[in-house]
């Protein structure tokens, strides 16, 4: 089975002129389905700029990209929309869960992007996240660790392969900061969905399976 | 639909602002609409209710002032006469006077001189059609200002005096002034200022407003010709609405103001939802960073200004509708029809769409790579 993540000599380089900066430098990397990969480092690194290529958010200036059998790099726009609406599921900061939605309409969301193969029933998913009392609820009636759990819950609607999460504990205290990456770590393993996490959170790393540190665009890993 | 339906409900008391707005374009409208077709009945729905087809003027006279100056004669009527595609011609007199009845009421008429008989002699709805040399027949709203069958008339300052015969079914005014349909010759004495008593010189019998020309049903008489044979000057009974005083200054800034109210409310429009696009870069960037394409955030934003468009007019409407019925009620000349009400909505709603179409446009350019990093 391919992995559901496959970086090779992934490189980088934003800026024009004299201004270039590096952002990754030859990076390679697997993620298996159902493994959790924590990516730290200090801000600026290139963390950010990893999540971009591989959620075919840009283009790398060279190296290819493939989730699952699809490569990104030869992709169109339009075919990098359909993998990112059917393949891929995103777990932003802070949710970024859209305001006029309720918790339950925000996971129905993606599926009204377009025909998505054997999605998952949005409310077993607010079940499976422990927000199913909260299905009627809009972000601003929910804490940041309520909207982490639906804004989770929406990124896996599709059944994704690959789940890209960005810096999901960033405005939440020690104790959710756990609840939420143990759910990520849970909905990794049982659904066999290969996750890469971007994260300052050093606290959290204990769930996860794999730890790699971002240096100057540069990934190398680190014994957990 | 599944987004844009839920934000118009989410943020209703903004959307409510801006469809007030819409709403009052729309009332502002149908009230221009109302005082337009208003304005243009009380201007030429005299000339609208003839069944000539077109009128024969004296040869190069000004088209915009052709009822009071043109002078035609019978040599002029028979060439018409003998035009293919031309059922009839008839002399016709337009002259505007003032009168007086017998009980005191004070009224400006627009006298138009028929031969009786002719197929310009107008039906009745009260009393008896044109007979005598004496006789006028008027318009409804000459009966509703309080003129009534068997009253004597009295033209000023010739003295003429007419017998009230009978009474026209609609709205039959000219140049914002009531009709009366007096016998061709009568209409002949009084726009020479003959009186009773004068001796009249035979040339006045001879000389009339126009030829009134009825083609035969389903045919055009070939008008360019008719003029080369008769030696007049001819315009199609739409064209002649333009003679009628003041009826194209009346139009042309009426038609001035709704073409404005229209751009303004495209500005309008626009102006907000380009605000509202701006606002929400940031959500549209999480949409497609989730797979949304182009395409659907494009249709969710067009299908939102479209929804509060529809509903917006659709209110204004029914408000102007509504105070319509009470101007109407009122000596304004004011009219609601359906066609220029519908048509007024629908390029409220077209124009309203090309502006919010202008602004949604925008999200074209949103990044989707925005949704990643920090955020709201």
């Amino acid at each position: 089975m391919n992995p559901a993540l496959r970086l090779s000599d992934v490189s980088l380089v934003l800026g024009d002129g004299e201004e270039l900066v590096t952002a990754l430098d030859n990076v390679s990397l697997a993620v298996e389905r159902g493994e959790l990969v924590a990516v730290i480092g200090p801000s600026g690194s290139g963390k950010s700029s990893l999540l971009a290529v591989a959620g075919a958010l840009t283009e790398p200036t060279s190296g290819s990209v493939h989730v699952d059998d699809d490569d990104l790099t030869a992709a169109s726009a339009r075919t990098k929309s359909r993998i990112r609406r059917e393949r891929i599921g995103f777990v932003f900061q802070s949710g970024n869960l859209v305001p006029a939605l309720t918790s339950l309409d925000q996971v129905r969301l993606p599926l009204t992007f377009g025909r998505v193969r054997d999605p998952r029933e949005p409310i077993e998913l607010l079940r499976e996240v422990g927000m199913e009392h909260k299905a009627g609820r809009r972000p601003h009636q929910l804490s940041g660790g309520e909207r982490q759990r639906v804004g989770i819950a929406r990124a896996l609607v599709n059944r994704p392969t690959l789940l890209l999460v960005d810096e999901p504990t960033a405005a939440l205290d020690r104790q959710r900061s756990h609840d939420v990456v143990a759910l990520l770590q849970r909905e990794a393993h049982n659904h066999g969905v290969g996750t890469v996490m971007v994260t300052h959170d050093h606290d959290v790393l204990e769930h996860c399976d794999r730890v790699l540190e971002m240096v100057d665009g540069r990934l190398s890993p680190i014994a957990t | 639909m599944f987004l844009a339906r839920r934000e118009l409900w989410f943020a209703r008391g903004r959307f409510l602002l801006m469809g007030a707005v819409v709403a009052l374009i729309a009332l502002l409208m149908t009230l221009l609409s109302g005082l337009a077709v208003g304005l243009s009945q009380d201007g030429v729905s005299g000339l609208q209710q003839v069944p000539a087809t077109s009128f024969a003027f004296e040869q190069g006279v000004s088209t915009d002032s052709a009822f009071s100056r043109s002078v035609v004669g019978p040599s002029q009527v028979q060439a018409w006469q003998s035009q293919p595609a031309v059922r009839a011609a008839a002399p016709f007199g337009n002259t505007l006077a003032n009168a007086r009845t017998n009980r005191g009421v004070e009224i400006d008429l627009a006298l138009f001189g028929v031969q009786v008989g002719s197929f310009m002699d107008p039906e009745v709805a009260d009393g008896r059609r044109l007979g005598t040399g004496s006789d006028i027949v008027v318009s409804k709203t000459a009966a509703d200002a309080g003129v009534a069958v068997g009253d004597t008339v009295t033209l000023e300052p010739s003295g003429t005096e007419l017998t009230v015969t009978g009474v026209l079914a609609d709205q039959h005014t000219f140049g914002h002034v009531d009709v009366g349909y007096v016998p061709l010759r009568t209409w002949q004495e009084v726009k020479a200022g003959v009186r009773a008593g004068d001796v009249v010189p035979e040339h006045v019998y001879q000389e009339f407003t126009a030829v009134a020309v009825e083609a035969e049903p389903g045919q055009s008489p070939d008008l360019t010709a008719g003029d080369a044979a008769a030696g007049t000057t001819s315009l199609t009974r739409e064209q002649s609405y333009a003679a009628s005083p003041g009826y194209t200054a009346e139009t042309s800034t009426l038609t001035l103001i709704q073409v404005f109210l229209y751009a303004i409310s495209a500005l309008v429009i626009g102006a907000f939802f380009t605000v509202l696009t701006i606002q929400r870069r940031h959500e549209i960037a999480v949409l497609r960073a989730m797979g949304a394409s182009t395409g659907y955030v494009l249709r969710d934003s067009l299908a939102q200004s479209l929804g509060l468009l529809l509903a917006a007019t659709s209110v204004g409407i029914a408000v102007g509708v509504a105070c319509g019925a009470a101007i109407e009620s009122t000596s304004m000349p004011f009219s609601l029809e359906a066609g220029p009400v519908s048509a007024a909505a629908i390029a409220l709603v077209l124009t309203g769409l090309l502006g919010a179409a202008a602004a949604v446009v925008r999200v074209v350019r949103v990044d989707p790579l925005n949704a990643l990093g920090a955020s709201r």
